[in-house]
């Protein structure tokens, strides 16, 4: 193809700076912050880079009690609505793929839905649902609640993975004679693997970052996840110093982040070109 | 570009093999127990809720122990029509939704031909991208406070620095200034998963259109408009439909902003909602307000969506 001119390329390269500024500044900020003294965060000059850097805040949020509670309930909840959601979605998703029946469109639709409807108009139901099962203001409560909502997804996600598996494959085992189980657990489950992985990672992400149900149907502040503790702290209960809610606002990205690293490739567009091309 | 495959369909199955391998599938029973420990779940907490929730609006439903549920039909409506608070709250979202969208869009569009561009910085970009995306909205809202803040934050400094004045601005406080800030807070959040959708759009598009339009002489803007744009426009119209419910109905980043204040300024209508639902108890009222709230979006993707894939076409 032609070759870009110098001054075009100029421009982009302008273009692209400013949207590196835009989308890494806050972080750099945050990070700056965490990384801020007392007394240097209470000058009326702050500046980007710290002019020394103090560990104390993330000291005092890896033992604020706080803190670690709530992020004991996030990894709880987040992991056992992976486990649960996984456990359901596979079979789902198989059953949903391979058999020639209506239940495939009842599927798509509900996902559709879901995606539509705002979640306030769920959560109250849910919330008078949880409480006469008991289940208000609990951990196993908010864990149900976070299965059911990443379960779209996931279906979505696994349904797309599950008909890139080859049914020759299963077809050739049958002919050799393993029965349908065998053929799952053998022969299917090994090719979905890294499928499930990636909504694993999906699900998890979706249940650590999520706030509207947590705000909802967790009352006591020793059964508060991470997200909500921290958006507790930073509004009129405001008990924890800027530099710590910094530094433990960066802890509590981590997981989320890494985990999208590690999806990156896999998220690249494919989210949709399903969707598009279905 | 394999990768984003993944999820495209499948290679036909040969069709002799297939209705042998439908046979063996269905001996043993007709794969709805595979379905069941999805569907006990789905059925009770998914759609019982909807159902019931569409429902309430039409009820008099209150939080509380012994309070009884009246169906009341269309009163709580009547009653929401003169809620010119509720309208008001409405109308914001309406701006935020739009706003957040249309910027959003244009700026993914932006960074995605600039990803799509051979330049250096290339994967520093494409990984900064991704990081809104994963952060917890409610940590993007404490980063932003913390950015925006009159004491602690850059913004200040920054503008002493410069000369640009005092120095004294409280963008989320002030009145006039919460709604557009929030507003671009927005566009930051949501863009890296527009910029991803529609990168993998441009990538999807033949080289070989490219240069059939400049073999007939096309420039790089006439390329853009004829060969690139319509070729994206189906990704288009799916990604800003998916962006405005998204936006409409996002509740978690402007309640850590400004709870809605100050002065209302922010209120989007999903916070409203959840004031009039856990503030005030009002289970009935608040989900007439969510009702409403489905009703315009459906009407707004209907008007938006025919015409959308029509000019696809």
């Amino acid at each position: 193809m032609n070759r870009t001119r110098p001054l075009t390329r100029a421009g982009q390269y302008l273009a692209l700076l400013a949207y590196l500024l835009f989308l890494g500044y806050p972080l750099l900020w945050l990070v700056s912050i965490s990384l801020k003294g007392a007394r240097e965060l209470a000058s009326i000059h702050p500046s980007l880079i710290p002019r020394s850097l103090v560990w104390d805040n993330y000291r005092i949020a890896l033992t604020d009690q706080g803190l670690l509670r709530s992020a004991l309930n996030s990894v709880l909840t987040s992991v056992g609505a992976t486990v649960i959601v996984i456990v359901v979605s596979v079979p789902a998703a198989y059953a949903l793929t391979r058999f020639r029946n209506g239940a495939r469109t009842a599927a798509t639709l509900w996902i559709l839905i879901s995606q539509v409807f705002p979640t306030i108009l769920i959560v109250i139901p849910l919330f008078l649902l949880l409480k006469s099962f008991g289940l208000l203001d609990s951990l196993p409560g908010l864990t149900v609640v976070y299965v059911v909502w990443t379960l779209p997804f996931a279906l979505w996600m696994l349904m797309g993975y599950m008909a890139s598996v080859p049914q020759e494959v299963e077809e050739a085992a049958a002919v050799d004679g393993a029965g349908r189980f065998r053929v799952v657990f053998s022969v299917v489950l090994p090719l979905l693997t890294p499928g499930i992985v990636a909504t694993a990672m999906f699900a998890f992400i979706s249940a650590w970052n999520e706030f509207f149900f947590a705000l909802v149907l967790i009352s006591t502040t020793e059964k508060r996840t991470l997200a909500l503790t921290l958006a507790k702290y930073v509004g009129s209960e405001g008990q924890l110093q800027l530099g710590p809610l910094a530094a433990g606002s960066v802890l509590a990205t981590v997981p989320s982040l890494v985990f999208f690293l590690f999806l990156q490739k896999r998220l690249s567009g494919g989210l949709l070109a399903g969707a598009v091309k279905g | 570009m394999t990768s984003a495959m993944t999820l495209s369909a499948p290679p036909t199955p040969p069709p002799r093999g297939a209705g042998r391998f439908q046979r063996w599938l269905y001996r043993s029973g007709s794969g709805l127990f595979l379905l069941l420990p999805a569907a006990v779940p789905i059925l009770l907490l998914s759609v019982f809720p909807l159902v019931r929730g569409i429902y309430l609006g039409f009820t008099d439903a209150r939080a509380g122990y012994r309070v009884t549920t009246n169906f009341v039909g269309f009163d709580q409506f009547a009653k929401l029509a003169h809620n010119a608070l509720f309208w008001q709250s409405f109308r914001i979202g309406l701006v935020w939704a739009v706003s957040v969208t249309v910027l959003q869009f244009l700026a993914a569009l932006g960074l995605a031909l600039l990803l799509n561009a051979d330049l250096r910085l290339r994967w520093l970009a494409r990984t900064l991208a991704l990081v809104p995306w994963a952060m917890p909205p409610v940590i993007v809202a404490i980063m932003w406070r913390l950015l925006l803040d009159p004491t602690v934050g850059s913004l200040n400094e920054s503008i002493r620095l410069l000369h640009l004045g005092e120095g004294t601005l409280n963008l989320l406080g002030q009145a006039n200034s919460a709604l557009p800030t929030v507003i671009v807070i927005g566009v930051w959040v949501g863009m890296p998963q527009t910029t991803v959708t529609l990168l993998a759009g441009l990538q999807s598009i033949s080289p070989t259109l490219h240069e059939a339009a400049a073999v007939d002489g096309a420039g790089t803007w006439r390329r853009f408009v004829s060969v690139t744009l319509p070729q994206l426009y189906p990704i288009i119209a799916a990604i800003t439909s998916l962006d405005f419910i998204w936006n409409f109905n996002s509740f978690g980043l402007v309640y850590v902003l400004t709870a809605g204040g100050p002065g209302g300024n922010t209120m989007l209508p999903m916070l409203f909602a959840y004031h009039e639902a856990f503030g005030y108890g009002n289970f009935g009222y608040a989900s007439a307000m969510a009702d409403v709230m489905v009703v315009l979006i459906l009407l707004i993707m209907l008007a938006y969506l025919p015409s959308r894939l029509r000019r696809s076409r």
